[in-house]
């Protein structure tokens, strides 16, 4: 070690040192300082182990970061606001330099929050930087979801890190629904009064429920303060809380890769954190901030000063929740209100208890439980590192598109009024129309998908076997015209073949060999019904012997037809030229690496 | 390679039948699935090679975090200088404040100087090799596994947990039982819990109001105050309406005579908030309604048997009320019935009459209870 030196170097020495591999020591002040921390706390073997991780490269891995940095920025914006707001819902009258309001009788609330937006220098920025952080969170949660459903992240050993995500997912709507509640607005407002609609619908306790959540009748004077408490102290710790173990979860597993040269199961292949991610993340966290403030400092959302304060009696037209309480807020105008009914006396209100309290647990009851489903059906008891492309497990595939437009046709009923004005349609029609769609859609589109999904493996087939078209128009010495094709390198077409294609499993007989009726046999035919559902459709990778034989075939196949042109053309189809092409073009990501540079 | 042939090759298997068979004899021999050709052979960079390009990428990203200094002085600069009242035109987003959009904008160039700056030096300047890291199975040797076992076993037979069930069974019942005192201060210090559906049936309009002398004070018969029930006030002028008032095709707000001097008047208007329509008597298709009502003009719940959101819109011509929040349709001349939407129940009347001064007044309450259904309402 070169301890005295390090630490005598000049500026220029220090720099000449940068490329080495071997710590520089204790040297210098910082030296000092980390030799004095890690004598106390022994945080080297933590550092080294955290800096040295490795995350692999890909554009769909950043919807999850997106999220989390959106949660940091969301918590520094946050913590801002409350200097400001006043939770309460004590009377007060206007007299803040908004003119238009000035004289109106509102809450605390709404006033402080007025306050924030026209008196407080900057406090409008950090308000509308709150509240598209929001959307944004939640928009990257949705995405982030759908990239691990879609590609299959959510196995073993990662299916606990998915029900983690999917409880912050839940959470998160519930923390912003409350924090766009807290100004008592009438927009909000009106949103609360819905909610406490949704409560009462709740059979046995709805009405003690509501009472207590209110302190008594709708909207009396506690729901505020108590939403407060839950919106700024309650939820985000038990969200950061979340966040921590999903987080520390996948360092534990370490990132999972998609498909490529190189890639095993067994090794994660990207760039350390230090230095490579460190910059690139932390870039990240200030593009994601960065934006968020460009789109709030020049795009108004929820002028709350505009809808004036919480009136019972009012509502404006057009009363939409955030986007994420979009879809319930469909499903309340899609259900037909022939499911409220009375038996003995006591009221049930499926109409709107099905969309408003129903819906939410449900619709992740069967999300949690999916990646043990699809175990159970496949299974496969293997850990999965390596991701599924799409493509290549088309049932789960067209399941998640079903439920994505199961979802999107909700989303899109919430605004059905405002299509009703913009398109100058009748809302009965377009309410009608997504009713039906909702259940004959998601079918659709899920055969349409996995119609797709098959092609696409077809077509990646095809292009393992005959290559790529090159474009390229040869014309032979007898005037023949062809293309010629241009075969995949090795490092091109493994991504091509890489995948397992599952096979429906056998239903194994019903009987014991002494042809008595064996325990489970039900359980083991829905298992290979379901089996046999996921997998009868499938397309096998291309094997090497394939490969081998579409090149002869392709030749023997010419000299049957003993034509001699076409004799010609399966010479030249993947001839000794196009092989010289392809390794000149290299494999795609040296194109991509140098567009970069 | 496996598609790796000559042409040459290729014509002599064309031309030789035998050539066929030697490629079944080929396809034996291949494994039968392709195997991973490992890392991909690593593309340099111009910058890796070229000092002057790697010299560019280095102006540019200082370049970037430069912007970033002057934009936060740009910040510090706009927060001192525009006045809060300014406002300017911008392009898309109209009128807006000028001091939170330049605000806006400097913040945010400030930061993504420095994200773009810092992604951009990782891009070109930091190595770009991977790295490959090992992965090893999540699952712990038998080693670990057993002495978990062991050591969790070793406590349970050390603490005499097992031999010793008394103590066994009184900590389960303690453990199970310490949550409840917390959980009953907690939900029975919340609301009350009595009388609360007897809270959502009633409105204002089943109280009445007391009779003002001419002094100003209640007048009293028999040591009580005189009452009479409520008249119906419009909304928010707080003024009695008389039945010449509501003209043809009129809307009026209503809320019940004394609602302001109540304890919780938004409590009260949630549930009394009432429309008072007048309608052609002929187009009033129910016996009920019309008699409720005074030559055409009836007053109905505001709102909606939905969710509760005040029933707004009324749309003249087909005499239909709707509620902009779930788009729930209101029949007005057959009492109010759901013709459309979510909402099941229909919208309850509210009976009216004229009295001796001239104004239109609620002799009772409503018949049934308003707003959302719950558990308990037809109790």
């Amino acid at each position: 070690m070169s301890d005295t030196t390090t630490a005598r170097s000049t500026a220029d020495a220090l720099r000449a040192d940068d490329k080495k591999e071997a710590p520089a020591g204790n040297g210098g002040p910082v030296g000092a300082v980390a030799n004095w921390v890690d004598e106390r706390t022994g945080a080297a073997k933590g550092v080294r182990f955290l800096l040295k991780k490795v995350f692999p490269d890909h554009w769909s891995f950043m919807f999850g970061e997106m999220a989390m940095y959106s949660l940091v920025v969301l918590l520094i914006t946050g913590t801002f606001l409350t200097f400001w707001f006043v939770p309460s819902m004590g009377e007060t009258t206007y007299n803040g330099s908004y003119v238009p309001l000035q004289g109106v009788q509102m809450s605390e609330a709404f006033a402080s929050t007025v306050k924030i937006s026209m008196d407080v220098k900057g406090g409008l920025l950090i308000r509308q930087i709150h509240h598209w952080s929001a959307l944004i969170f939640l928009v990257s949660i949705a995405l982030h979801m759908f990239r691990v459903f879609f590609t299959g992240a959510f196995r073993k050993p990662r299916e606990l890190n998915w029900i983690i995500g999917l409880l912050l997912a839940m959470l998160s709507m519930v923390e912003g629904f409350i924090g766009y509640s807290l100004p008592d607005d009438l927009l909000s407002g009106t949103g609360i009064r819905a909610m406490q609609g949704f409560i009462l619908s709740i059979p046995v306790v709805g009405t003690y429920i509501s009472y207590f959540l209110f302190g008594g009748g709708f909207p009396g004077h506690d729901i505020i303060p108590r939403f407060f408490t839950i919106h700024v102290l309650l939820l985000p710790a038990v969200l950061v809380g979340l966040f921590t173990a999903h987080i520390l979860l996948v360092m534990v597993h370490k990132h999972t890769q998609y498909p490529g040269p190189g890639r095993t199961n067994k090794n994660v292949v990207g760039f350390p954190l230090m230095p490579v991610y460190a910059a690139k993340a932390g870039g990240f966290f200030f593009v994601v901030f960065g934006i968020t403030t460009l789109i709030a400092g020049l795009v108004t959302i929820n002028p709350i000063w505009a809808y004036g304060p919480y009136e019972p009696t009012m509502v404006t037209a057009g009363s939409q929740p955030d986007w994420y309480m979009g879809f319930a807020d469909g499903a309340l105008r899609l259900l037909p209100g022939f499911l409220e009914f009375t038996v003995l006396g006591f009221t049930f209100s499926f109409n709107i208890m099905i969309g408003a309290i129903l819906m939410i647990p449900i619709l992740w009851t069967i999300m949690g439980a999916y990646p043990f489903v699809e175990a159970w059906v496949t299974g496969d008891k293997n850990e999965h590192h390596i991701l599924d492309r799409p493509r290549n497990q088309p049932t789960r595939t067209g399941l998640g598109m079903a439920a994505i437009t199961f979802y999107g046709i909700l989303f899109a009923a919430c605004g059905n009024d405002i299509m009703a004005i913009k398109f100058n349609m009748s809302i009965n029609d377009i309410t009608r129309a997504f009713q039906i769609g909702l259940i004959i859609m998601p079918p659709i589109v899920f055969w349409v998908t996995k119609r797709l999904c098959l092609s696409l493996q077809r077509a990646d087939r095809e292009m393992v076997l005959h290559g790529r078209e090159s474009g390229r128009i040869v014309r032979t010495g007898r005037g023949k015209f062809f293309e010629a094709h241009q075969n995949l390198d090795d490092f091109q077409r493994w991504p091509l073949v890489a995948y397992d294609a599952h096979a429906p499993i056998e239903l194994p007989s019903a009987t014991d060999e002494n042809g008595v009726r064996r325990k489970g046999a039900r359980k083991d035919r829905m298992r290979a019904r379901l089996s046999h559902y996921y997998f009868k459709d499938r397309i096998e990778p291309v094997t090497p012997a394939e490969l081998e034989a579409a090149h002869h075939d392709g030749q023997a196949h010419e000299a049957i037809e003993s034509h001699p042109d076409e004799a010609e053309q399966g010479l030249m189809h993947g001839g000794a030229e196009e092989i010289g092409e392809a390794h000149a073009y290299g494999h795609p990501g040296e194109h991509a690496d140098a567009g970069k540079n | 390679m496996s598609n790796e042939h000559s042409p040459q090759e290729g014509a002599v298997a064309n031309e030789e039948s035998g050539g066929v068979v030697a490629t079944r004899d080929d396809e034996q021999s291949l494994p039968a699935r392709f195997s991973n050709p490992g890392l991909a052979p690593h593309v340099h960079r111009l910058g890796d090679s070229d000092e002057k390009a790697a010299r560019r990428s280095e102006r540019q990203v200082a370049g970037l975090f430069t912007l970033s200094m002057i934009a936060t002085v740009l910040f510090i600069v706009a927060y001192f200088t525009i006045g809060e009242k300014t406002s300017v035109t911008l392009p898309i987003s109209g009128k807006v404040g000028a001091l939170h959009a330049a605000l806006g904008v400097t913040l945010a160039v400030s930061l993504l100087g420095i994200g773009l700056g810092a992604i951009h030096w990782a891009k070109t300047l930091m190595s770009d090799t991977e790295v490959v890291e090992e992965r090893h199975v999540q699952r712990s040797d038998d080693e670990a596994r057993d002495g978990a076992v062991k050591v969790v076993m070793d406590g349970v037979e050390s603490s005499q947990f097992k031999r010793r069930p008394l103590i066994k069974y009184t900590l389960g019942g303690a453990l199970g039982l310490f949550a409840l005192p917390l959980g009953l201060q907690l939900v029975g210090g919340l609301g009350p819990a009595k009388d609360v559906a007897d809270d959502l049936k009633t409105t204002l309009w089943d109280s009445e109001v007391p009779v003002l002398g001419p002094d100003g004070k209640p007048e009293m018969k028999d040591g009580k105050p005189v009452t009479r029930p409520r008249r119906l006030m419009r909304d928010p002028e707080g003024t009695a309406i008389r039945l010449s008032d509501v003209t043809l095709g009129s809307v009026f707000h209503v809320l019940p005579e004394g609602i302001n001097d109540t304890a919780d008047p938004l409590n009260q208007k949630v549930k009394a908030s009432v429309i008072l329509i007048s309608l052609e008597e002929d187009k009033i298709k129910s016996a009920r309604e019309r008699n409720w009502g005074l030559n055409g003009v009836v007053a109905f719940s505001k709102i909606c048997t939905h969710v509760g959101c005040p029933v707004g819109l009324y749309e003249q011509t087909t005499h239909h009320l709707l509620c902009p929040c779930h788009q729930s349709t209101f029949d007005l001349t057959e009492d109010c019935k759901v013709v459309f939407g979510p909402a099941k129940r229909p919208l309850p009347q509210l009976e009216i009459k004229v009295d001796d001064a001239g104004y239109l007044y609620a002799p009772h309450g409503f018949e049934e209870p308003v707003g959302p259904s719950f558990w308990e309402r037809d109790r």
